[in-house]
Order: C-alpha cells, then sequence, then structure tokens
C-alpha cells in the first residue's frame, strides 16, 4: 500500500515556519510517493480507452514543436518555402489529432463517470482545457496570413464583439492575436495540462462503477 | 456529491504497466501520422485578397463602399461597440452585451476613405474634394453621399429590381453629389496603385501590425463575403468550421456553427450574443456535471462502462 496525497514530510512537521521546508512539503505532498510515474497501475487500467489521454499528450508534444519550428522562420515564412508550408501541414494536422484524440479521451472519461472519487477537478481542468484549446486553435488560424485569416476575422469579429469582448481582443489585430497564440494561450495549456496530469497522479486512475475492495 | 463511495485507487491489486513506454509509442505514432499527412494533404494557403485585387476585379464595388462609408451607412459605420456608438449592438435579453467593453477600438468610418487621401494622394483634384468636404457641414457630407449612394444604385438581384445606375458607378447620372465622386475615386485610385493596405494599417506607424481598419473596409465591400460565399464559407453555409477547399478547418466548433444554421438564431438579430450565451452555459453544464443530479447518473445507467471494464467485472463474477 503506498502514502496518501497530502501527507507531509518530516521536516514540515519538524519546522513548520520555514517557508522553504513548508513549499518542498507542499510538492511533495502533491502527488503520493512512489505514484509520479509508477510502474504498475491498478489491475482494472486495461482497455483501449486509456490510450487517448497519451496520445492527445503526445499529439501537443508535436503541435508545439511544429510550431517551435514555424517560429523560427517567422510570420510570413511558411508563405515562401517549401519547408515552411510542410512544416505549417504538420502542425495542423497534429492540431487536428490532437483535437480528435482529446475529443475521444474525453467522452470516454464521461462515460467511465470519471469524476468519482474526489476527481471533480480533473474533469473540471479537462473541459476548461478543451476550451483554451479551441481558443488557441482560432488565434493560429487568424495568425496565417492569408485569405483564410481575413475572412475568418471578419466572421469572427461579430460573435465575439457581440458579448463586449471585442474592446480587449481584437481578432481584426493580426499582431495581437499571434502573441496570443505564441505565448499566453499555450501557456495556459500547457500549466493546465501539467494541473491535469498531477491530479491523475494524485488520485490515481478512478475505479470501476460500483468496484468493490475485496476483503 | 452525495453518497460517493468510490474506493481509493491506490488500494486495488495492481499489474504492470510501463507510462513511458506508452508515452514513447505514442509519440511515435502521432509524429508518423502528422508528417505523414502532412505529406499526402499537405495545407491550404490561399494568398490574402488585396485592395488592388478589389479594385480591378470590382472598382464600382469599392467606390460605392467608399461613399458609403462617407454616408455613414456601412456595417462597420453602423456596427456600435467596439468601433462606435452608431448603434446599441447585440443583447441577450435586456443586458446590452455588446456595449459592456465600451468603443476601445474607435473608427469613424469617414477616415476609412479621408484618412489613406489625405495622407498619401497628390492629386489636386483629390486635395480640393478634401478641403470641400471638411469645409461642409455634417448634413451637408451625409446628403451628398447618400445622394451619390443613391445614384449609383444596386443591380437586379433574387427577384428585386436594380436601383439607380444599377451599381454601375460610370453611369451614374448628374447630380448634386459635392466633393464624394471625386474622393471615393480618388480612394479607387490609390486601391488599384497597391498602397491603400499600407495608409490604412501603417500610417503614423512604421510597425503596423494592426489590420483592423483595411479588414473593416474589406467587409463592408461585397468582394470579400463574395469570394467565401464562392468556397462554402458564409455563416450559414457552416463556414465558421470550414477551410478553403477540401482542407479541415475547426471541426470542433460544430456546435458553435450549428445553432446558426436553426430558428431562432437564424433568424435573430441577436443571434451571435445569443449563440456566445448558449455555447458558454452548455460548456458550464458539462464542466458541473459531477454536481449536477441525474446528469452524472447517467454513466451509471449507461452500460458503456461495463465495456471498458469488461475484464474487471467478468473477472469480479468468476
Amino acid at each position: 500500500m503506498t502514502a496518501r496525497a497530502g501527507e507531509l514530510s518530516p521536516d514540515v512537521t519538524a519546522d513548520p515556519k520555514n517557508w522553504t521546508n513548508r513549499l518542498r512539503g507542499w510538492f511533495e505532498g502533491l502527488v503520493p510517493p512512489g505514484q509520479a510515474l509508477p510502474a504498475r497501475q491498478p489491475v482494472y487500467v486495461a482497455s483501449w480507452i486509456y490510450v487517448f489521454g497519451v496520445l492527445t499528450l503526445a499529439s501537443l508534444v508535436v503541435v508545439v514543436a511544429s510550431g517551435c519550428v514555424l517560429a523560427l522562420g517567422g510570420v510570413a515564412w511558411w508563405h515562401v518555402s517549401a519547408v515552411g508550408h510542410y512544416f505549417n501541414s504538420v502542425h495542423l494536422w497534429s492540431v487536428e489529432m490532437f483535437f480528435g484524440f482529446m475529443v475521444v479521451h474525453l467522452w470516454g472519461k464521461f462515460w467511465m463517470a470519471a469524476w468519482r472519487g474526489k476527481r471533480a477537478l480533473t474533469w473540471i481542468t479537462g473541459i476548461v482545457l478543451f476550451g483554451i484549446s479551441i481558443g488557441t486553435s482560432f488565434t493560429g488560424f487568424l495568425s496565417q496570413s492569408n485569405f483564410s485569416s481575413q475572412w475568418i476575422g471578419a466572421e469572427g469579429k461579430d460573435g465575439i464583439n457581440s458579448i463586449g469582448a471585442g474592446a480587449f481582443f481584437n481578432v481584426l489585430n493580426p499582431g495581437q492575436m499571434l502573441l496570443w497564440h505564441v505565448v499566453l494561450l499555450p501557456l495556459g495549456v500547457g500549466l493546465l495540462t501539467l494541473i491535469h496530469i498531477i491530479l491523475v497522479r494524485r488520485r490515481g486512475v478512478v475505479p470501476p462503477i460500483d468496484a468493490e475492495l475485496e476483503g | 456529491m452525495s453518497r460517493d463511495n468510490t474506493p481509493d485507487s491506490h488500494d486495488f491489486p495492481t499489474r504492470r504497466y510501463d507510462l513511458v513506454k506508452e508515452f514513447v509509442i505514442a509519440l511515435v505514432v502521432a509524429l508518423v501520422l502528422s508528417f505523414g499527412l502532412a505529406a499526402i494533404f499537405s495545407s491550404p494557403d490561399e494568398k490574402a485578397i488585396t485592395m488592388s485585387g478589389w479594385a480591378k476585379a470590382d472598382p464600382d464595388n469599392l467606390v460605392t463602399t467608399a461613399a458609403s462609408e462617407l454616408a455613414g451607412t456601412t456595417t462597420s459605420a453602423t456596427y456600435g461597440a467596439p468601433y462606435n456608438t452608431n448603434a446599441e449592438g447585440q443583447k441577450l435579453g435586456p443586458i446590452p452585451m455588446q456595449k459592456l467593453g465600451g468603443v476601445r477600438i474607435p473608427i469613424d468610418s469617414a477616415d476609412l476613405v479621408l484618412g489613406p487621401l489625405s495622407n498619401s494622394s497628390a492629386d489636386p483634384a483629390v486635395s480640393a474634394a478634401e478641403a470641400t468636404w471638411k469645409a461642409a457641414t455634417p448634413d451637408q457630407r451625409t446628403k451628398w453621399a447618400t445622394a451619390y449612394t443613391d445614384a449609383i444604385g444596386t443591380a437586379a438581384a433574387d427577384g428585386a429590381p436594380a436601383t439607380g445606375a444599377g451599381g454601375e458607378v460610370a453611369k451614374v447620372k448628374a447630380g448634386d453629389y459635392g466633393p464624394v465622386p471625386v474622393l471615393s475615386a480618388g480612394l479607387l485610385a490609390l486601391a488599384t496603385t497597391g498602397g491603400l493596405e499600407g495608409a490604412l494599417t501603417s500610417s503614423g506607424n512604421f510597425y503596423g501590425g494592426d489590420q483592423t481598419k483595411s479588414l473593416l473596409l474589406l467587409s463592408d465591400g461585397a468582394y470579400l463575403e463574395d469570394l467565401a460565399r464562392a468556397q462554402n464559407l458564409g455563416g450559414d453555409q457552416w463556414g465558421m468550421m470550414n477551410e478553403v477547399g477540401n482542407a479541415p478547418g475547426q471541426p470542433w466548433m460544430w456546435l458553435y456553427t450549428f445553432w446558426y444554421q436553426v430558428k431562432p438564431f437564424s433568424t435573430s438579430d441577436n443571434a451571435d450574443a445569443q449563440v456566445w450565451a448558449l455555447m458558454m452555459l452548455l460548456t458550464l453544464v458539462l464542466m458541473l456535471v459531477p454536481f449536477i443530479p441525474g446528469l452524472r447518473s447517467i454513466p451509471r445507467w449507461t452500460p458503456i462502462h461495463r465495456l471498458v471494464w469488461r475484464n474487471y467485472y467478468r473477472t469480479k463474477r468468476a
């Protein structure tokens, strides 16, 4: 049997006023000892549906990596370079896969009622991640500097403006949209992904519905 | 949450499982698929349209749009927040949602014409027309511009008869249009040279990175929308989730796009605000599923979980 989430290290209990001790204790208590990267999983973790979470994460790695290659060449590079265009295609298709895998993962978790056992926050961070990912891809389409960007901006402005957000989030300003696309929203996706994974490792994989422990 | 008796996952018997190996295999799959699909299907990159392209393809529409900007009758001129106060904007019931953000990107539609001309035109006739415009009263300006746009009129379409000169500037009859014809023609001439985008986006700023004005002017005309609709990208053509050609766009926006296709949203003046509110509500409900009685029990009532954990349930039964 492993230790429980939230247990404090001996240092913290010995000197609780030391800020460094407390911060380390907080970090150490996020995930039960040995559960950050365990080599074993509960017996019920045996289905293809579990693969879609890690496929989503793997696709995100390809999305970010291909985006970094595009960033090397600059905003207009991919319009004039065959290599740049190819990496733009990799970026597009990895995004399509990222969303495809994420949707299967999301509905898989729904039908497993994966929020049970104090996992509601894991579910909520997943839904928020889905929403922020949509915003990230939307700003990407606005940053293409081609006909699609022009049209998506012209159409998209009406939706954003209708709720008063256009005053702060101007979809007709590609400079602002590009910075949201490559800095602010990816930071949000990265941070929430980290929190989501920590929460999964903290509580472990949700047991089957109506599962009971023997003994 | 009531009666959540889910046992601690750490207390179950375990089996061997290699998370790192699983991730590495997933990464290889994602890489092969991304690079393979990119090699096979590529990605669309249709060049951005230009004001010069608009001027050459449909000069009459550009002139009409310029005159309408001066008359204050274009979409952007009558938009409301965040560009101006000329309309209430969209509401959600009694709440003026569109006005909530305020006018933080102030745009005077006449400046979309006069701004570029005043900075770049060397034509004495255009300069004289600008001076006449500036010296006139607001009422007089509106009378001139409205008379000119009425005189240009529109071509017959969808059973409606042609008006004015049927949309053909060259056939406009003589009238009291003040400096509007010269200003509109001046903008057409500037657009034809390819200098209009720059005059709109980087006027007074060497590093122009904000295309708000040029995109608003482009959207006020018919050229951009005509090209988009020809590619089935219109709002009522599921365009918000599609890309040019056969490339996938944003299929994850299918539900958002769906509402625009059906009543009451498809016929509502406040469709954008209503669809946004509905989507926010649905997202909130999805987020809070764990706390909503009934909704959170659907997975228990539906035997899909029996498929996911079939080995576990079979072993338990045995």
